[in-house]
């Protein structure tokens, strides 16, 4: 092993892709900016594509839009507190349509690479929990592709889904307003601290769960609440609510400041959360959006949000101000501070 | 397995009550005042206050005639380049390493143990010295645990040390003591400090007497502080006013854990395993007694002891000319601040640090840049 290491030199490892370019946050955004969407962005497309960096692409149909997106996942484990890999794939997907205003899909496509070796009866976990998952969403899969690699050329399950749906009245992350609201659907952080505290062997009085679900029935009560109500919506998933709103804000143009204190956070994963060292702002989330909506219709929003069985938790959290935009504070209730975007994985911290 | 209790929040919500936070804020500045010149300036030593500070914002409520600076209390920060090394050479020789996770980035000579693990080391991150002995027991490769810390954390890696861990498992400490290292600020030509606010779970093990020779010595007030906001408010309430009354004393504002003698169980582990040591603390000095180090009865345990850990092969990479820019002693001393370093914010990142303080959550360039110092919000 030395030996390679060596040899290799360690070529400066600048040249290398790192796990900080899959953490959602900016290193992931530059690397996709600087080399993977490099030479697509500056294609004319009629409607929104990759050079909108949005949760997927819209294009204009006659007076409608269609919505693809399109997301590859892998997680470790593969069946974690509260969900697996097959209801991530799902509901991720799912989510990314209706951040779009799309919140009826017409059908997912499942491209599926399995690592030899593999037990059947997992794989049959996963296809079972895929179903499941997808009549819970209104949605079915019309086509597919099955793969299988050598052992030891991935790890395990990889399942990408595409999804496609059609709206008329497509919602961006860019539309925020100043004045705006944000609603934040529910608690953040019980997806990532789930995974970690199951990854780490971390046992907790109180088992902590993932919120992996799909939320686009949620949404489309949000939505139906106030016609145009909503400016823009995102689903704060890998780099948590902090690398979300900072997309949003520095889009939209706009400073957005949140009120600590009427966050919802599940009291365990808090607790859980400080004792790791980790911000719940940085944690992962897969089944909660951030909305920004217009003032005069937040608190019927927010009703419709609190009306469904998965918006209970729903709270206004923050508001949109014109000055000083692109720029993301934090009132904690005793100070304030800016609130910074994760920087690559969260490293739970020594003391 | 850790098995952990966790109780409700509304005991952790006494300490963070924001009115009770504003009347602070308010005594606080009345006392600044009274002091009649500014700015007062105090120092913390630990990495978990300034983590704090500014997670709950109070830099921004806190009078601008007190100057709170953030010293050496940061131990990824103090970590030297060559301690960096040995682990890395460890990781490329294909040792396990098992570390906090927090050490990963630090910039050694002329890598940190990301980049080996991005060439294909093996690393494993903990949350305890525990962890790490498990770890060794679930397998048969040699498990090294790169071990960092204060006393806080040292306690922990000494009572592994004498709980009999397996014949694959050894400590590279890179472990420090905090009370030399006070020393070392309140001596250094130029030091702006005129009172200390002492890390509370340090204290917690050490005792608050401990630093009564210390006050005596340089007639330096310090107050041992707890890290809800009200506990680090309130102390620096109480250190101000000891600056104000020229009364330098210990204040124990931390009753509720910290006694003056301390935890004398964990005391007696700490100091059969471990003996001190002079060392260089990154970017700081040479602090006599500064580094902890496994007495010569653990060198079965010892790493430095097991293996043949030679760092000169690193060092035909010749350290980048920006690390020599770097001004983190002078941050971690009080002299300077991040906005007084030509690489802050520009060449040092946190993506890419060139200086231990940009690495760590708890090291001063990392936290003004991610939270803006002094922000006016």
């Amino acid at each position: 092993m030395s030996a390679t290491l060596k040899a290799g030199a360690m070529a400066g490892t600048g040249d290398l892709v790192t796990m900080k370019h899959g953490a959602g946050g900016r290193a992931m955004r530059r690397l996709i900016e600087e080399t993977l969407a490099a030479g697509f962005v500056d294609t004319p497309v009629d409607g929104f594509g990759l050079a909108a960096m949005d949760d997927g692409a819209a294009l204009r149909v006659g007076d409608q839009w269609l919505v693809v997106t399109t997301d590859s996942h892998v997680v470790h484990p593969i069946v974690f507190p509260g969900g697996d890999i097959g209801r991530l794939a799902i509901a991720g997907t799912v989510n990314d349509l209706a951040m779009m205003g799309a919140t009826e899909p017409l059908g997912l496509t499942s491209a599926i690479i399995v690592e030899e070796g593999f037990r059947r009866a997992d794989l049959e976990r996963v296809q079972r929990s895929m179903q499941d998952t997808c009549r819970e969403a209104g949605v079915t899969i019309v086509t597919g592709d099955t793969k299988v690699m050598g052992r030891g050329e991935l790890d395990g399950l990889v399942i990408n889904t595409t999804g496609v749906a059609m709206t008329t009245s497509l919602v961006r992350d860019a539309g925020l307003r100043p004045g705006d609201r944000i609603i934040l659907t529910g608690t953040i952080g019980d997806h990532g601290i789930a995974l970690m505290a199951k990854r780490h062997g971390l046992a907790f009085e109180v088992e902590l769960t993932s919120d992996v679900a799909p939320i686009n029935g949620l949404i489309r009560n949000a939505l139906a609440a106030v016609p145009g109500g909503i400016t823009a919506m995102k689903d704060p998933t890998r780099g948590g609510v902090a690398s979300a709103l900072h997309e949003m804000a520095e889009k939209s143009g706009v400073c957005i400041v949140i009120e600590e204190p009427q966050v919802p956070v599940n009291p365990v994963v808090r607790a859980a959360a400080e004792m790791l060292g980790l911000d719940p702002f940085h944690i992962a989330n897969e089944g909660k959006a951030l909305l920004g909506v217009r003032p005069e219709a937040a608190a019927a929003v927010l009703a419709a949000l609190r009306a469904h069985p998965q918006g209970g938790a729903a709270a206004i959290v923050g508001t949109c101000l014109a000055d000083h935009p692109g720029r993301l504070v934090l009132d904690t209730g005793i100070g304030r501070r800016l609130m910074t975007e994760s920087e690559g994985e969260p490293l739970p911290r020594i003391c | 397995m850790l098995e952990t209790a966790l109780t409700g929040t509304a005991s952790e919500l006494k300490f963070r009550d924001p009115e009770k936070a504003q009347a602070l804020s308010r005594a606080l500045e009345g006392i600044c005042r009274e002091v009649g010149r500014e700015p007062v300036s105090v120092m913390h030593v630990c990495g978990s206050h300034e983590q704090a500070i500014a997670k709950f914002g109070l830099r921004a409520v806190l009078p601008r005639s007190l100057n709170v600076i953030m010293g050496p209390g940061c131990p990824v920060c103090v970590t030297d380049l060559p301690e960096v090394d040995e682990a890395v050479v460890l990781a490329q020789d294909g040792v396990r390493i098992a570390t906090y996770g927090d050490m990963l980035k630090v910039p050694g000579t002329s890598r940190s143990l990301a980049d080996a693990q991005t060439a294909g080391a093996r690393l494993d991150v903990v949350y305890s010295a525990t962890q790490a002995v498990e770890l060794a027991r679930d397998t048969t490769d040699e498990v090294v645990f790169f071990a960092s810390g204060f006393e806080t954390t040292a306690v922990a890696t000494a009572a592994v040390v004498l709980a009999d861990p397996p014949p694959n498992f050894s400590v590279l400490s890179a472990h420090k003591y905090i009370p030399p290292v006070m020393e070392i600020v309140a001596e250094m030509p130029g030091t702006k400090v005129e009172g200390f606010l002492a890390a509370g779970h340090a204290a917690t093990i050490t005792g608050s007497a401990i630093f009564e020779r210390f006050v005596e010595r340089h007639k330096i007030p310090v107050v041992v502080a707890g890290f809800e906001p009200l506990d680090i408010l309130a102390a620096l309430v109480k250190l101000v006013e000891l600056v104000r009354d020229e009364t330098p004393r210990v204040v124990n504002m931390f009753p509720r854990c910290v006694t003056p003698e301390g935890n004398r169980n964990a005391q007696e582990q700490l100091w059969r395993v471990f003996r001190t040591v002079g060392g260089q603390w990154r970017g700081i000095a040479h602090v006599p007694n500064g580094n902890l180090r496994l007495r010569d009865e653990f060198a079965h345990v010892d790493a430095r002891k097991k293996f043949q850990i030679d760092v000169r092969r690193l060092w035909n990479h010749a350290p980048s000319t920006l690390t020599q820019l770097c001004i983190c002693g002078d941050i971690m001393a009080g002299i300077a601040s991040p906005s007084g370093c030509s690489l802050f914010g520009k060449e040092c990142v946190p993506d890419t640090p060139v200086g231990a303080c940009m690495v760590s959550s708890e090291g001063t360039c990392r936290i003004w840049h991610q939270y803006g110092g002094h922000p006016d919000l």
